[in-house]
């Protein structure tokens, strides 16, 4: 903030409101309470929003709100349709959640930076804390614990349709023997975990790194002088529009493809 | 950058609410009213099919009946027409024979009566001619045994 150096500024930005100290990579104590809050709030909006809509949800003519939410289970459903031929009852809900969920999480991203990190640092002040150590990040998806708890219940979806579609049996069969055949057993079996593992992974390091890397970009853009930033803030937060939407389709295209792949009950060769 | 686990798995079991909610309490709803509402266009659209069948089908029978109540319009009139001449004929027949049994009867009565008036004349005549006779030979000729000759004589007249 005011009296710090870029470097420091861009830190404190990137530095989360956690339950405790701890600077590691991979922590197993500190919770990231912003994370947590921003996105079940957004969750909850989201939930709320849809849910006014299903109790006023009349086959005759629908209202705005409805025709709105109409529209994107429709489009959902239809993405499931295309891809997934089994009973939507459950994937087309878990993709609706993804979509709407993850489009609200990278809308965070459309914030001013300093505006939530502002006012928070004037409540923490308040609080009687040193307003200099209240960090707080505001876009869910900016942080690999949001997005990799998205795709690790993705990855354990998986295996339950596996299971569903194949049958213990199969799924061990497909494992052990495809696609190489019997004979090359090992090369089936290292070539299938990098395919199972690159999965989870690169659906939570797409998000994480489009967002987090938007992100930044704010940040860099928040350092210029004022007048400098409004032509590189403004084209970068239209670019960001279409980031925004496309992560969120992506995550759940992706899922959608993953889970019909997984129940998808094919015998090779 | 830092990955926390305890906010992998928060975020994890947020999530499973999250989607548990969705299918439970949004998803339904809205797919059902949308089901619905294709089911009712789906049935406006056929039933708008249906009466436009119907309406076909009632025209054409329409024009059946009016064809059919025209035809028989004309059978009437035509039927009508007949009897009209028939009546006028016999009322003819039945003028014509009147007029005849009435001028037979006037003829019969003339010739009845001319026949009586030259019986009356006959007679009159006889009389006349016994009368004049009687007259001329007053005292020799007897009434009596003359009358015959007069009978005869009348009755040549």
């Amino acid at each position: 903030m005011a009296g710090s150096s870029p470097a420091e500024y861009v830190t404190h930005h990137l530095k989360h409101w956690a339950s405790s100290e701890d600077a590691g990579f991979i922590t197993m104590d500190a919770w990231h309470i912003d994370t947590l809050i921003f996105s079940t709030v957004l969750g909850l909006i989201f939930l709320t929003l849809f849910r006014i809509a299903a109790v006023r949800a009349t086959s005759g003519v629908p209202g705005k709100l409805q025709n709105f939410v109409e529209i994107m289970v429709d489009f959902v459903d239809n993405s499931v349709k295309d891809s997934f031929d089994g009973a939507r009852t459950f994937i087309g809900p878990l993709a609706l959640t993804i979509f709407c969920w993850v489009f609200l999480w990278n809308c965070m991203d459309l914030l001013p930076v300093d505006l939530i990190p502002h006012i928070w640092a004037q409540i923490y002040g308040a609080l009687g804390h040193d307003p200099a150590h209240a960090y707080i990040r505001v876009v869910p998806s900016a942080d690999m614990s949001a997005t990799f708890a998205l795709s690790l219940s993705v990855f354990i979806l998986i295996f339950v349709y596996s299971f569903k579609g194949k049958g213990v049996g199969g799924f061990t069969k497909e494992f052990l023997f495809h696609p190489f055949g019997p004979k090359l057993l090992p090369f089936n079996i290292i070539l299938n975990t990098v395919e199972y593992l690159a999965k989870p992974l690169s659906l939570a390091l797409r998000l994480f790194g489009n967002l987090y890397a938007g992100e930044l970009i704010f940040i860099l853009i928040a350092l210029l002088p004022w007048w400098a930033q409004i032509i590189p803030g403004l084209g970068w937060a239209i670019f960001h529009i279409l980031v925004v939407t496309l992560q969120a389709f992506i995550m759940m295209t992706l899922t959608i493809v993953y889970l019909s792949m997984a129940h998808a009950h094919e015998e090779h060769h | 950058m830092q990955a926390s686990i305890p906010s992998i798995v928060g975020q994890m079991i947020v999530f499973a609410i999250f989607v548990w909610f969705t299918m439970k309490f949004v998803w339904p709803p809205i797919t059902k009213a949308m089901e619905e509402r294709r089911a009712k266009i789906a049935d406006g659209l056929a039933a708008a099919e249906k009466g436009a069948q119907a309406l076909k089908a009632a025209s054409s029978k329409a024009d059946d009946e009016l064809k059919a109540a025209r035809t028989q319009a004309q059978d009437i009139l035509s039927t009508a027409n007949k009897q009209a001449t028939q009546l006028i004929e016999q009322a003819k027949a039945a003028a014509t024979a009147e007029a005849d049994r009435i001028k037979a009867n006037a003829a019969a009565d003339v010739e009845r009566q001319v026949s009586q008036a030259k019986e009356a004349l006959r007679k009159q005549v006889g009389e006349l001619a016994v009368l004049g006779a009687a007259k001329i030979l007053k005292r020799e000729i007897d009434t009596k045994a003359h009358a015959e000759v007069l009978g005869d004589l009348a009755a040549r007249v």
